[in-house]
Protein backbone atom coordinates (compact mmCIF):
# COMPACT_ATOMS: atom_id res chain seq x y z
CA UNK A 1 0.00 0.00 0.00
CA UNK A 2 1.39 2.94 -0.99
CA UNK A 3 -0.14 5.66 1.90
CA UNK A 4 -1.98 8.79 0.47
CA UNK A 5 -0.80 11.55 -0.99
CA UNK A 6 -0.63 14.53 1.42
CA UNK A 7 -3.36 17.64 1.21
CA UNK A 8 -2.16 21.09 0.90
CA UNK A 9 -3.65 24.18 0.85
CA UNK A 10 -4.50 25.81 -2.13
CA UNK A 11 -3.52 29.15 -0.71
CA UNK A 12 -4.62 32.60 -1.85
CA UNK A 13 -3.97 32.23 -5.71
CA UNK A 14 -6.29 29.56 -6.93
CA UNK A 15 -8.88 31.57 -8.72
CA UNK A 16 -6.94 31.65 -12.27
CA UNK A 17 -6.83 28.14 -11.62
CA UNK A 18 -10.07 27.30 -10.20
CA UNK A 19 -12.24 30.06 -10.19
CA UNK A 20 -11.33 32.09 -12.94
CA UNK A 21 -15.03 33.32 -13.78
CA UNK A 22 -13.97 35.83 -16.61
CA UNK A 23 -11.16 37.45 -14.89
CA UNK A 24 -8.56 35.70 -16.19
CA UNK A 25 -7.46 33.54 -19.81
CA UNK A 26 -8.94 30.46 -18.65
CA UNK A 27 -11.83 29.25 -18.97
CA UNK A 28 -14.17 27.62 -16.13
CA UNK A 29 -14.66 23.84 -15.82
CA UNK A 30 -17.20 24.28 -13.50
CA UNK A 31 -19.25 27.53 -11.81
CA UNK A 32 -21.16 27.98 -8.70
CA UNK A 33 -24.43 27.69 -11.52
CA UNK A 34 -25.55 23.73 -11.05
CA UNK A 35 -28.75 24.48 -13.18
CA UNK A 36 -28.92 22.55 -16.56
CA UNK A 37 -31.67 23.48 -18.98
CA UNK A 38 -33.37 19.88 -18.82
CA UNK A 39 -32.83 19.56 -14.84
CA UNK A 40 -36.38 19.57 -12.90
CA UNK A 41 -37.09 19.89 -9.67
CA UNK A 42 -36.66 22.70 -7.01
CA UNK A 43 -34.73 25.80 -8.52
CA UNK A 44 -33.16 27.23 -5.24
CA UNK A 45 -30.16 29.85 -4.33
CA UNK A 46 -27.96 28.77 -1.58
CA UNK A 47 -25.87 31.67 -0.30
CA UNK A 48 -23.90 32.50 2.99
CA UNK A 49 -20.73 34.41 4.50
CA UNK A 50 -17.39 32.59 5.47
CA UNK A 51 -15.44 33.60 8.89
CA UNK A 52 -12.46 33.03 10.42
CA UNK A 53 -11.68 32.57 13.80
CA UNK A 54 -11.72 36.59 14.81
CA UNK A 55 -15.22 37.20 12.87
CA UNK A 56 -13.29 38.39 10.02
CA UNK A 57 -14.69 36.99 6.15
CA UNK A 58 -12.90 34.91 4.41
CA UNK A 59 -12.15 36.08 0.95
CA UNK A 60 -9.88 33.41 -0.51
CA UNK A 61 -11.77 30.19 0.38
CA UNK A 62 -13.45 27.76 -2.17
CA UNK A 63 -15.91 26.01 -1.87
CA UNK A 64 -17.48 22.68 -3.53
CA UNK A 65 -20.21 20.75 -3.47
CA UNK A 66 -21.60 17.40 -4.21
CA UNK A 67 -25.33 16.41 -3.94
CA UNK A 68 -28.34 14.65 -5.92
CA UNK A 69 -30.90 14.90 -8.21
CA UNK A 70 -34.25 16.43 -7.40
CA UNK A 71 -35.00 12.63 -7.27
CA UNK A 72 -32.06 11.59 -5.31
CA UNK A 73 -29.85 10.04 -7.85
CA UNK A 74 -26.42 10.67 -8.08
CA UNK A 75 -25.07 11.60 -11.29
CA UNK A 76 -22.33 8.88 -11.29
CA UNK A 77 -22.29 5.04 -12.02
CA UNK A 78 -21.52 4.20 -8.69
CA UNK A 79 -25.17 5.46 -7.82
CA UNK A 80 -26.04 1.75 -9.43
CA UNK A 81 -30.20 2.71 -8.71
CA UNK A 82 -30.29 4.59 -11.21
CA UNK A 83 -28.65 7.14 -13.08
CA UNK A 84 -30.30 10.75 -13.59
CA UNK A 85 -32.49 11.18 -16.66
CA UNK A 86 -31.05 14.95 -17.35
CA UNK A 87 -27.54 16.64 -17.46
CA UNK A 88 -27.93 17.42 -14.13
CA UNK A 89 -23.77 17.09 -12.89
CA UNK A 90 -24.55 17.95 -8.63
CA UNK A 91 -21.24 19.28 -8.58
CA UNK A 92 -20.79 23.03 -8.11
CA UNK A 93 -17.67 25.36 -7.35
CA UNK A 94 -17.38 28.94 -5.54
CA UNK A 95 -15.06 30.71 -4.63
CA UNK A 96 -15.32 33.98 -1.89
CA UNK A 97 -15.89 37.70 -2.91
CA UNK A 98 -13.40 40.34 -1.15
CA UNK A 99 -17.11 39.89 1.52
CA UNK A 100 -16.45 36.53 2.22
CA UNK A 101 -19.73 36.06 0.12
CA UNK A 102 -20.33 32.29 -1.98
CA UNK A 103 -23.33 31.28 -3.77
CA UNK A 104 -24.51 28.19 -5.46
CA UNK A 105 -28.26 28.00 -8.05
CA UNK A 106 -29.17 24.79 -7.98
CA UNK A 107 -31.81 22.16 -7.21
CA UNK A 108 -33.04 21.15 -4.09
CA UNK A 109 -32.17 17.67 -3.98
CA UNK A 110 -34.53 14.78 -3.13
CA UNK A 111 -33.36 11.73 -0.43
CA UNK A 112 -30.96 9.61 -1.03
CA UNK A 113 -30.15 6.29 1.65
CA UNK A 114 -28.44 6.70 4.18
CA UNK A 115 -25.77 3.82 6.15
CA UNK A 116 -28.45 1.65 7.51
CA UNK A 117 -30.52 1.63 3.51
CA UNK A 118 -33.03 4.14 4.93
CA UNK A 119 -33.56 7.57 3.27
CA UNK A 120 -31.85 10.55 4.93
CA UNK A 121 -32.72 13.88 4.87
CA UNK A 122 -32.58 16.01 1.59
CA UNK A 123 -28.92 17.66 1.45
CA UNK A 124 -25.63 18.73 0.08
CA UNK A 125 -22.08 17.56 1.04
CA UNK A 126 -19.96 20.52 1.00
CA UNK A 127 -15.85 20.71 1.02
CA UNK A 128 -14.70 23.41 2.03
CA UNK A 129 -11.32 25.06 0.67
CA UNK A 130 -9.00 28.29 1.51
CA UNK A 131 -5.82 29.53 2.33
CA UNK A 132 -5.06 28.69 5.83
CA UNK A 133 -6.25 25.23 5.66
CA UNK A 134 -4.10 22.43 5.29
CA UNK A 135 -7.02 20.40 3.16
CA UNK A 136 -10.64 20.79 3.10
CA UNK A 137 -12.91 20.27 5.79
CA UNK A 138 -16.41 18.64 4.60
CA UNK A 139 -19.86 19.67 5.79
CA UNK A 140 -23.11 19.01 5.15
CA UNK A 141 -26.19 21.35 4.05
CA UNK A 142 -29.72 20.54 5.30
CA UNK A 143 -32.66 22.52 5.16
CA UNK A 144 -34.87 24.14 7.42
CA UNK A 145 -38.25 23.66 6.07
CA UNK A 146 -37.67 19.86 5.36
CA UNK A 147 -39.06 17.64 8.43
CA UNK A 148 -36.90 14.95 7.41
CA UNK A 149 -34.08 17.42 9.49
CA UNK A 150 -34.60 16.39 12.70
CA UNK A 151 -34.78 12.46 12.67
CA UNK A 152 -31.71 12.40 9.85
CA UNK A 153 -28.99 10.08 11.21
CA UNK A 154 -26.13 11.87 10.43
CA UNK A 155 -27.93 15.05 11.89
CA UNK A 156 -28.70 13.12 14.79
CA UNK A 157 -24.90 12.23 15.50
CA UNK A 158 -24.48 15.48 15.89
CA UNK A 159 -24.99 17.04 19.85
CA UNK A 160 -28.22 18.82 19.85
CA UNK A 161 -26.95 22.51 20.40
CA UNK A 162 -24.54 22.50 17.12
CA UNK A 163 -27.28 21.21 14.87
CA UNK A 164 -28.53 24.39 14.03
CA UNK A 165 -25.12 25.15 12.27
CA UNK A 166 -25.43 22.81 8.97
CA UNK A 167 -29.37 23.70 8.76
CA UNK A 168 -29.43 26.60 6.14
CA UNK A 169 -32.60 29.04 6.64
CA UNK A 170 -35.07 29.83 4.26
CA UNK A 171 -35.08 33.57 3.60
CA UNK A 172 -36.97 34.10 0.90
CA UNK A 173 -38.90 31.74 -1.87
CA UNK A 174 -35.83 29.29 -3.18
CA UNK A 175 -33.25 31.33 -1.03
CA UNK A 176 -31.21 29.74 1.87
CA UNK A 177 -29.34 31.20 3.73
CA UNK A 178 -25.79 29.09 5.25
CA UNK A 179 -22.95 30.83 6.49
CA UNK A 180 -19.69 28.77 7.69
CA UNK A 181 -18.12 29.82 10.56
CA UNK A 182 -14.49 28.23 10.62
CA UNK A 183 -13.90 28.77 14.75
CA UNK A 184 -15.99 30.07 17.62
CA UNK A 185 -19.05 29.27 19.67
CA UNK A 186 -21.27 29.08 16.09
CA UNK A 187 -18.41 27.15 14.48
CA UNK A 188 -19.66 24.89 11.63
CA UNK A 189 -19.63 21.32 12.29
CA UNK A 190 -17.34 19.58 9.89
CA UNK A 191 -17.33 15.74 9.47
CA UNK A 192 -14.98 13.13 9.93
CA UNK A 193 -15.66 11.68 6.54
CA UNK B 1 -15.67 -3.65 -7.10
CA UNK B 2 -16.56 -1.39 -4.26
CA UNK B 3 -13.98 0.92 -2.75
CA UNK B 4 -13.97 1.84 0.72
CA UNK B 5 -12.46 4.72 2.31
CA UNK B 6 -11.22 4.25 5.38
CA UNK B 7 -10.58 7.50 7.49
CA UNK B 8 -7.11 6.21 9.07
CA UNK B 9 -5.72 6.55 5.85
CA UNK B 10 -6.22 10.80 6.53
CA UNK B 11 -3.41 10.39 8.86
CA UNK B 12 -1.43 11.06 6.02
CA UNK B 13 -2.14 14.90 6.42
CA UNK B 14 -1.19 17.53 7.97
CA UNK B 15 -3.29 18.79 10.81
CA UNK B 16 -5.66 21.20 10.41
CA UNK B 17 -4.11 23.32 13.04
CA UNK B 18 -0.03 24.36 12.21
CA UNK B 19 0.89 26.89 14.08
CA UNK B 20 4.08 27.16 11.61
CA UNK B 21 1.93 28.25 8.94
CA UNK B 22 0.33 31.34 10.66
CA UNK B 23 -2.73 31.60 8.91
CA UNK B 24 -4.07 28.30 9.96
CA UNK B 25 -4.40 29.45 13.89
CA UNK B 26 -7.24 31.61 13.06
CA UNK B 27 -8.98 28.75 10.46
CA UNK B 28 -8.85 25.98 11.29
CA UNK B 29 -11.66 24.25 12.66
CA UNK B 30 -11.38 23.81 16.76
CA UNK B 31 -14.16 21.79 17.57
CA UNK B 32 -14.60 18.00 17.35
CA UNK B 33 -15.00 16.40 13.69
CA UNK B 34 -18.31 14.43 13.94
CA UNK B 35 -17.37 10.69 12.71
CA UNK B 36 -19.96 9.22 10.48
CA UNK B 37 -20.62 6.06 8.49
CA UNK B 38 -20.02 7.01 4.44
CA UNK B 39 -23.17 7.28 2.77
CA UNK B 40 -23.87 7.53 -0.69
CA UNK B 41 -23.08 11.09 -0.56
CA UNK B 42 -19.89 10.42 0.64
CA UNK B 43 -18.89 7.17 -1.54
CA UNK B 44 -20.02 8.90 -5.07
CA UNK B 45 -18.57 11.98 -6.67
CA UNK B 46 -18.57 14.44 -9.46
CA UNK B 47 -17.70 12.63 -13.02
CA UNK B 48 -15.70 14.74 -15.48
CA UNK B 49 -14.07 12.94 -18.27
CA UNK B 50 -12.77 14.39 -21.93
CA UNK B 51 -15.71 16.70 -22.43
CA UNK B 52 -14.06 19.21 -19.62
CA UNK B 53 -10.80 19.49 -21.24
CA UNK B 54 -9.92 20.97 -24.61
CA UNK B 55 -7.21 19.73 -26.95
CA UNK B 56 -3.84 21.48 -25.97
CA UNK B 57 -5.00 22.13 -22.07
CA UNK B 58 -2.51 20.08 -20.79
CA UNK B 59 0.65 22.35 -22.03
CA UNK B 60 0.82 25.64 -20.65
CA UNK B 61 3.13 26.78 -22.70
CA UNK B 62 1.17 27.25 -25.96
CA UNK B 63 -1.94 29.15 -24.84
CA UNK B 64 -0.83 32.33 -26.21
CA UNK B 65 0.97 34.38 -28.51
CA UNK B 66 4.43 33.01 -27.63
CA UNK B 67 6.22 30.77 -25.98
CA UNK B 68 6.80 31.58 -22.05
CA UNK B 69 10.40 32.05 -20.44
CA UNK B 70 11.50 29.90 -18.27
CA UNK B 71 12.61 26.29 -18.15
CA UNK B 72 10.15 24.06 -20.17
CA UNK B 73 9.66 20.71 -18.31
CA UNK B 74 7.03 17.75 -18.64
CA UNK B 75 5.06 16.62 -15.42
CA UNK B 76 3.30 13.08 -15.59
CA UNK B 77 2.39 10.64 -13.33
CA UNK B 78 0.03 8.01 -12.15
CA UNK B 79 -3.21 8.88 -10.41
CA UNK B 80 -3.96 5.43 -8.12
CA UNK B 81 -5.94 4.45 -5.16
CA UNK B 82 -4.52 2.75 -2.43
CA UNK B 83 -4.05 -0.41 -3.29
CA UNK B 84 -1.95 1.06 -6.53
CA UNK B 85 -4.57 0.77 -8.94
CA UNK B 86 -4.92 3.60 -11.73
CA UNK B 87 -7.57 5.96 -11.16
CA UNK B 88 -8.97 6.07 -15.41
CA UNK B 89 -10.56 9.37 -16.45
CA UNK B 90 -10.40 11.97 -13.68
CA UNK B 91 -9.72 15.39 -13.77
CA UNK B 92 -6.37 16.73 -12.69
CA UNK B 93 -6.19 20.47 -12.43
CA UNK B 94 -3.14 22.55 -12.42
CA UNK B 95 -1.88 25.89 -11.05
CA UNK B 96 1.33 27.58 -10.79
CA UNK B 97 3.54 30.51 -10.58
CA UNK B 98 5.65 31.83 -13.60
CA UNK B 99 9.96 31.07 -14.24
CA UNK B 100 10.01 34.31 -11.75
CA UNK B 101 7.79 32.96 -9.00
CA UNK B 102 4.75 35.26 -10.40
CA UNK B 103 1.27 34.35 -10.10
CA UNK B 104 -1.16 36.26 -12.42
CA UNK B 105 -3.43 36.33 -9.44
CA UNK B 106 -4.36 40.05 -9.23
CA UNK B 107 -3.53 39.66 -4.98
CA UNK B 108 -0.05 38.62 -5.60
CA UNK B 109 2.54 41.87 -5.40
CA UNK B 110 5.75 40.40 -5.49
CA UNK B 111 7.95 42.66 -7.69
CA UNK B 112 8.89 39.91 -10.27
CA UNK B 113 7.72 39.68 -13.71
CA UNK B 114 4.94 38.66 -15.18
CA UNK B 115 5.02 36.98 -18.56
CA UNK B 116 2.45 37.70 -20.99
CA UNK B 117 2.97 33.76 -22.43
CA UNK B 118 2.16 31.83 -19.41
CA UNK B 119 -0.82 32.12 -17.14
CA UNK B 120 -0.04 29.14 -15.20
CA UNK B 121 -3.44 26.98 -15.38
CA UNK B 122 -3.98 23.78 -17.13
CA UNK B 123 -6.05 20.97 -16.87
CA UNK B 124 -6.20 17.33 -18.24
CA UNK B 125 -8.09 14.08 -18.02
CA UNK B 126 -6.06 10.69 -17.10
CA UNK B 127 -5.77 8.00 -19.40
CA UNK B 128 -7.61 4.28 -19.03
CA UNK B 129 -4.43 3.70 -16.40
CA UNK B 130 -4.85 6.26 -14.50
CA UNK B 131 -1.51 8.24 -16.44
CA UNK B 132 -1.78 11.84 -16.90
CA UNK B 133 0.94 14.46 -18.11
CA UNK B 134 1.18 18.01 -18.56
CA UNK B 135 3.89 20.41 -20.50
CA UNK B 136 4.82 23.40 -18.41
CA UNK B 137 7.30 25.99 -17.37
CA UNK B 138 9.29 25.43 -14.00
CA UNK B 139 7.94 27.82 -11.94
CA UNK B 140 10.16 29.95 -9.20
CA UNK B 141 10.17 30.42 -5.66
CA UNK B 142 8.91 32.96 -4.31
CA UNK B 143 8.76 35.38 -0.75
CA UNK B 144 5.56 35.53 1.08
CA UNK B 145 4.68 37.13 4.31
CA UNK B 146 4.50 33.97 6.85
CA UNK B 147 7.93 35.24 8.85
CA UNK B 148 11.22 37.03 8.06
CA UNK B 149 12.36 35.96 5.20
CA UNK B 150 10.13 33.46 3.92
CA UNK B 151 10.13 31.52 0.77
CA UNK B 152 7.85 29.25 -0.86
CA UNK B 153 9.85 26.20 -2.27
CA UNK B 154 8.57 25.72 -6.19
CA UNK B 155 5.65 24.33 -6.23
CA UNK B 156 2.65 23.57 -8.97
CA UNK B 157 -0.75 23.08 -7.37
CA UNK B 158 -2.82 19.99 -8.12
CA UNK B 159 -6.66 19.65 -7.65
CA UNK B 160 -7.77 15.83 -8.21
CA UNK B 161 -11.29 14.43 -8.13
CA UNK B 162 -10.95 10.45 -8.15
CA UNK B 163 -13.70 7.80 -7.45
CA UNK B 164 -15.68 9.70 -4.42
CA UNK B 165 -15.92 13.10 -2.82
CA UNK B 166 -14.40 11.69 -0.15
CA UNK B 167 -11.12 11.07 -2.36
CA UNK B 168 -10.85 14.41 -3.60
CA UNK B 169 -7.23 16.47 -3.21
CA UNK B 170 -5.91 19.68 -3.71
CA UNK B 171 -2.09 19.51 -2.85
CA UNK B 172 1.38 20.58 -4.00
CA UNK B 173 4.18 18.85 -6.18
CA UNK B 174 7.52 20.07 -5.28
CA UNK B 175 10.89 19.55 -7.15
CA UNK B 176 13.63 16.90 -5.20
CA UNK B 177 16.40 18.28 -3.10
CA UNK B 178 14.76 21.79 -3.00
CA UNK B 179 17.40 23.74 -0.44
CA UNK B 180 14.08 25.82 1.00
CA UNK B 181 12.12 22.52 2.31
CA UNK B 182 13.69 22.52 6.03
CA UNK B 183 12.50 26.36 6.17
CA UNK B 184 8.69 25.97 4.99
CA UNK B 185 5.87 25.75 7.05
CA UNK B 186 3.36 24.42 4.49
CA UNK B 187 5.63 21.90 3.59
CA UNK B 188 6.03 20.80 7.14
CA UNK B 189 2.59 21.04 7.81
CA UNK B 190 2.60 17.31 6.85
CA UNK B 191 4.55 15.79 9.71
CA UNK B 192 5.48 12.22 8.68
CA UNK B 193 8.50 12.46 6.84
CA UNK B 194 7.29 9.56 4.65
CA UNK B 195 4.01 11.42 3.86
CA UNK B 196 5.61 15.01 3.15
CA UNK B 197 8.36 12.97 0.61
CA UNK B 198 5.65 11.51 -1.44
CA UNK B 199 4.49 15.68 -2.24
CA UNK B 200 8.09 15.60 -4.10
CA UNK B 201 8.55 14.57 -7.52
CA UNK B 202 11.12 12.43 -8.53
CA UNK B 203 13.41 13.47 -12.05
CA UNK B 204 12.76 11.39 -14.41
CA UNK B 205 15.26 10.83 -17.33
CA UNK B 206 13.25 8.32 -19.14
CA UNK B 207 10.57 10.48 -20.10
CA UNK B 208 12.90 13.74 -20.71
CA UNK B 209 12.79 14.56 -23.94
CA UNK B 210 16.34 14.87 -26.01
CA UNK B 211 16.70 18.60 -26.55
CA UNK B 212 13.28 19.83 -25.14
CA UNK B 213 12.06 19.39 -22.18
CA UNK B 214 13.84 17.73 -18.84
CA UNK B 215 10.65 15.55 -17.09
CA UNK B 216 9.48 15.11 -13.80
CA UNK B 217 7.54 12.21 -12.35
CA UNK B 218 4.92 13.16 -9.31
CA UNK B 219 2.21 10.46 -8.78
CA UNK B 220 -0.86 10.73 -6.52
CA UNK B 221 -1.87 8.13 -3.93
CA UNK B 222 -6.05 9.01 -3.47
CA UNK B 223 -8.05 7.61 -0.75
CA UNK B 224 -9.79 4.05 -1.86
CA UNK B 225 -9.11 0.63 -1.27
CA UNK B 226 -10.90 -2.49 -2.51
CA UNK B 227 -13.83 -3.36 0.11
CA UNK B 228 -13.26 -7.21 -0.42
CA UNK B 229 -9.33 -7.65 -1.13
CA UNK B 230 -7.46 -11.18 -2.60
CA UNK B 231 -5.49 -13.03 -0.48
CA UNK B 232 -2.03 -11.64 0.00
CA UNK B 233 0.71 -12.07 -2.70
Amino acid sequence: MPGITPSQTVGPFYAYGLTPNGKYAWNDAFTNNLLTPDVTGDKIRIEGVIYDGDGKVVPDAVLEIWQADAQGRFADPQDTRGLPNSSFKGFGRSGTTDAGEYSFDTIKPGAVPGHDGKPQAPHIVMAVFGRGMTMQSMTRIYFDDEAATASDAVMNLVPADRRATIIAKKTAPGVYRFDIHLQGDNETVFFDV
Amino acid sequence: MTLIYPVESNAAHAPRLSPGYKSTIKRAPQKQRILMPHTLSETTGPVYGHETVRPGDHDLTTMHAGEPLGERIIVHGTVMDEDGRGVPNTLVELWQANACGRYVHVWDQHPAPLDPNFTGAGRTVTDAAGNYKFVTIKPGAYPWGNHHNAWRPAHIHFSVFGHSFVSRLVTQMYFPNDPLFPFDPIFNSVTDEKARLRMVSDFDLDVTEPGWALAYRFNIVLRGRNATPTENH
